[in-house]
């Protein structure tokens, strides 16, 4: 029996400090639905499902469970209703094991031994989904993709009547995304009810039977899928078309920025995770490191980037020898970072949006006079920033941890590319980024590489690999097993080289 | 052996309550109400298991004063924690007036498990031994198992790591802190009992002297482990009785005053550069956590 056959939620609002962030909002799902929650960055989704998941009280409105008022105070609240959610921000203890994460939440953890009674079913639920991880790994030895497994595991494994998934995708593979829908049609077809916000129109077209659009706080439309395609789509979100082809122009091959010889590294378990690895990356050239998260691109891109040892082999930024440097060095050899985890990486969240601003650049003429922070400049900077990247937020006066996840990647991504790097490492630098964001920040990209920037560039996103990259390597248990020319035609069976079938 | 007892019993309560978030410095003062209330009711009743009992709900309840300030209004736990020892000191006092300096006529008798005591050496040390003793020793194991090897110990553990995903998997973060620092309270309690029902045999002020701070060392020394402690305990206990024992050899009181301490400091040292990952203090020990921000 489902508890949930219908919930609606009438006249939402909230505001933090004053500043609205859901206003008057109306949503409605029905068992046997999946609703598709669309809109640009900071435009209050994860505010309003956050309400609906009890973390949140709202300033105003209801929220109806079978036409009956409910109030959902706590999370426990929630979850007693039959709501469960996977968050955008990972809710994972950082310190314990995958199957301790897991056992927190599930309903039918044993009190005595819950790790070694529930072993069992976790990894056979893990299997079903094709999603191999070892359950006994803290969950800060995982990359970005394998903690989002993690924390869709946790959420399936209760079985929730309504399911809210805020952006389980964005670092999945394309076959992982598969098998998660292919679960969600499952539970559609048994009467759960599903919603998802997600910025890949894609997959709205694909699982959603309705979509809602929100822009600034505020519901836009409504539609079915079937009446839309993707271009409406995008239009209703950010009211312009969305250009879907940023063009690449040939360039000619410049010097060697980066040059990788012959590294190995590794991972937290003390077995070397990236072997004997070599390769360069020119000027006026991105490459592109494709492959299933967990085959040693975030080790490599750790190792590059100063913050994980190199065991053997060496590494030149511009001819300098940067092997086993500190990340301060680095990035003044001429490397910038956007980090898998931005959010735990990439900002200190306590510190306001200006000081974010220019982190890691602090030391540099401009922002200092001999002990001392120029601020009028830093803010100058922010301002500009948030200006040209179009971080939403109220003023640049607000402690980074309460601007929305896609705008804290926008902050990230435009600290590092503007300081004009000779080289970018980036690891999927558009995950969580709406379509606007997205289209930007790849100009950007191509920007950089037609001014002469070398870019290594991490991404499990297929598309925009084959898209951005001259070159494309394909990472599989610590080695490449194909560096394939862009339109090469063997690329076509990147995803047998990606599950390592296939070795060139 | 003796001197560890006390030692253990508040470390164990105070690796609990830290686990789950909470720094609580108020373990003297708990320690000193439970001594006091121990020794009263044993007093009057002539059982000093009662004694023990009600020493335990006091500590419980005097916690909770911390558990209110530092949960509920999310106050600095620091200057609640010391506001607690300044309480319980007090109370203690105000309590045990009329009792300085009676002796009490029936104490916790130490028992002596057969066979096993009767081991040379060995024997009298380990298996004939207050209660407390074994009781301490049990108890840590106990919660070790607690927070290892049941799904409330990792909902506790959880709490201290990162209260917001804990609560977002349905647990109540605010229950688990205040049952983990009364728990706590508890604990440090019966380490008082300990004191004047067993160890002492009478009530003075300040007879606590200074073992709650101990314990509060002793807890980042044993790593927030209650396995750990139990070593740690009985080490630190040694240095603490030697303070008297070396005084007439010259060597400064103070000096072995401050090793506990010390120990502390190098064992911190030691493990961070070693592996700070192994250092596994709970994350969010002392941040209050409040619903609804990021
Ligand atoms: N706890 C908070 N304190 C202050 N401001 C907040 C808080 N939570 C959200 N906001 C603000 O509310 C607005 C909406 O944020 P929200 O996270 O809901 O956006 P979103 O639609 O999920 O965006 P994204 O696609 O980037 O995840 C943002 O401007 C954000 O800065
Ligand atoms: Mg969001």
């Amino acid at each position: 029996m489902r508890k949930i056959k219908k919930l609606e939620m009438r006249g939402i609002s909230k505001s933090f400090q004053g500043n609205p962030a859901n206003r008057d909002i109306n949503l409605t799902v029905n068992s046997g639905e999946i609703l598709g929650l669309l809109g640009e960055n900071g435009a209050g989704k994860t505010t309003l499902m956050n309400i609906l998941y009890g973390l949140y009280q709202p300033d105003s409105g209801q929220i109806l469970i079978n036409d009956e008022e409910v109030r959902l105070t706590s999370p426990l609240d929630s979850i007693h209703h039959g709501i469960g959610m996977v968050h955008q921000h990972f809710m994972l203890v950082q310190n314990h094991s995958v199957l301790e994460n897991i056992a927190l939440g599930y309903e039918k953890t044993p009190f005595f031994f819950p790790k070694i009674r529930i072993r069992d079913k976790v990894v056979e639920f893990a299997r079903r989904f094709n999603f191999a991880m070892d359950p006994t790994m803290k969950i800060w030895q995982l990359s970005a993709g394998e903690q989002q497994r993690v924390e869709i595991i946790k959420a399936l494994l209760n079985g929730a009547d309504l399911l809210i998934l805020d952006e389980p995708t964005s670092v999945l593979t394309p076959q992982e995304i598969e098998d998660l829908f292919h679960i969600l049609k499952d539970m559609k077809a048994q009467g759960h009810m599903v919603i998802i916000i997600t910025h890949k129109l894609d997959e709205i077209m694909d699982i959603c039977d309705r979509v809602t659009v929100i822009q600034k706080g505020t519901v836009v439309g409504s539609a079915d899928t079937a009446t839309m395609d993707k271009r409406s789509l995008a239009r209703m979100m950010i009211g312009r078309e969305v250009l879907f082809n940023a063009e690449r122009e040939q360039l000619p091959k410049g010097d060697t920025v980066l040059k990788v010889d012959g590294i190995t590294v590794k991972g937290d378990k003390g077995t070397p995770v990236v072997k004997n690895m070599s390769f360069e990356v020119y000027e006026n050239e991105i490459f592109g490191v494709a492959g299933v998260a967990g085959n040693g691109q975030r080790e490599l891109g750790e190792a590059i980037t100063g913050i994980r040892a190199i065991e053997t082999g060496r590494v030149e930024v511009k001819g300098v020898d940067t092997t086993n440097m500190s990340p301060r060095r680095i990035y003044d050899a001429g490397l910038s970072h956007i980090p898998e985890e931005r959010i735990r990486f990439g900002i200190a969240p306590g510190l306001f949006l200006y000081d974010n601003s220019i982190l890691k650049q602090h030391h540099l003429k401009k922002f200092s006079k001999k002990l001392f922070l120029e601020y009028s400049q830093i803010r100058d900077h922010a301002k500009s920033l948030v200006e040209s990247y179009r971080v939403s937020t109220h003023s640049i006066d607000v402690q980074t941890k309460n601007l929305s996840g896609g705008n804290i990647q926008k902050l990230i991504l435009g600290r590092e590319i503007s300081e004009k790097p000779p080289l970018l490492v980036a690891s999927h630098p558009t995950y969580g980024l709406d379509v606007g964001a997205t289209e930007y920040l790849r100009e950007e990209l191509l920007t950089r590489r037609r001014e002469g920037g070398a870019i290594l560039l991490f991404s499990e996103d297929l598309e925009e690999v084959m898209k951005l990259c001259d070159r494309i390597a394909v990472m599989f248990e610590g080695e490449f097993v194909g560096v394939l020319d862009s339109g090469d035609p063997r690329l076509a069976d990147i995803g047998l080289m990606m599950a390592g079938s296939l070795r060139l | 052996m003796i001197a560890g007892t006390p030692l253990l019993l508040g470390t164990v309560g105070e690796v609990i309550c830290e686990r789950s978030g909470i720094l609580n410095l108020g373990v003297e003062g708990v320690m000193s109400v439970g001594a006091v209330v121990a020794f009263i009711v044993t007093y009057t009743t002539g059982n000093p298991w009662l004694g023990l009992l009600a020493a335990i709900a006091a500590g419980m309840l005097i916690s909770m004063l911390h558990a209110f300030a530092s949960v509920t209004l999310q106050a600095n736990q620091v200057v609640s924690g010391l506001a607690l020892t300044m309480i319980g000191l007090g109370l203690s006092g105000m309590l045990g007036k009329p009792y300085v300096g009676k002796p009490l006529a029936v104490k916790m008798n130490d028992v002596a498990i057969p066979y096993l005591s009767d081991i040379p050496v060995v024997g009298p040390i380990f298996f004939n031994q207050t209660p407390f003793f074994y009781m301490a020793i049990l108890l840590a194991f106990a919660a070790w198992f607690f927070l290892e090897r049941t799904s409330l110990g990792i909902k506790v553990r959880s709490t201290g790591e990162n209260p917001r995903a804990t609560e977002t998997q349905g647990v109540n973060v605010t229950l688990v802190r205040y049952m983990s620092v009364m728990i706590g309270g508890g604990f440090s309690a019966m380490a008082g009992a300990h004191l004047s029902t067993s160890y002492s045999k009478s009530w003075i002020e300040g007879m606590t002297a200074g073992r709650g701070w101990i314990v509060i060392a002793l807890t980042i020394f044993a790593l927030w482990n209650p396995g750990r402690a139990i070593w740690g305990a009985f080490l630190f206990g040694g240095i603490f009785v030697l303070q008297y024992l070396l005084q007439p050899l010259g060597i400064s009181p103070n000096f072995l005053a401050m090793l506990p301490y010390l120990a502390t400091l190098v064992i911190l040292l030691a493990v961070s550069l070693k592996d700070s990952k192994k250092l596994n203090a709970p994350a969010m020990l002392g941040e209050p956590y409040k619903r609804g921000e990021r």
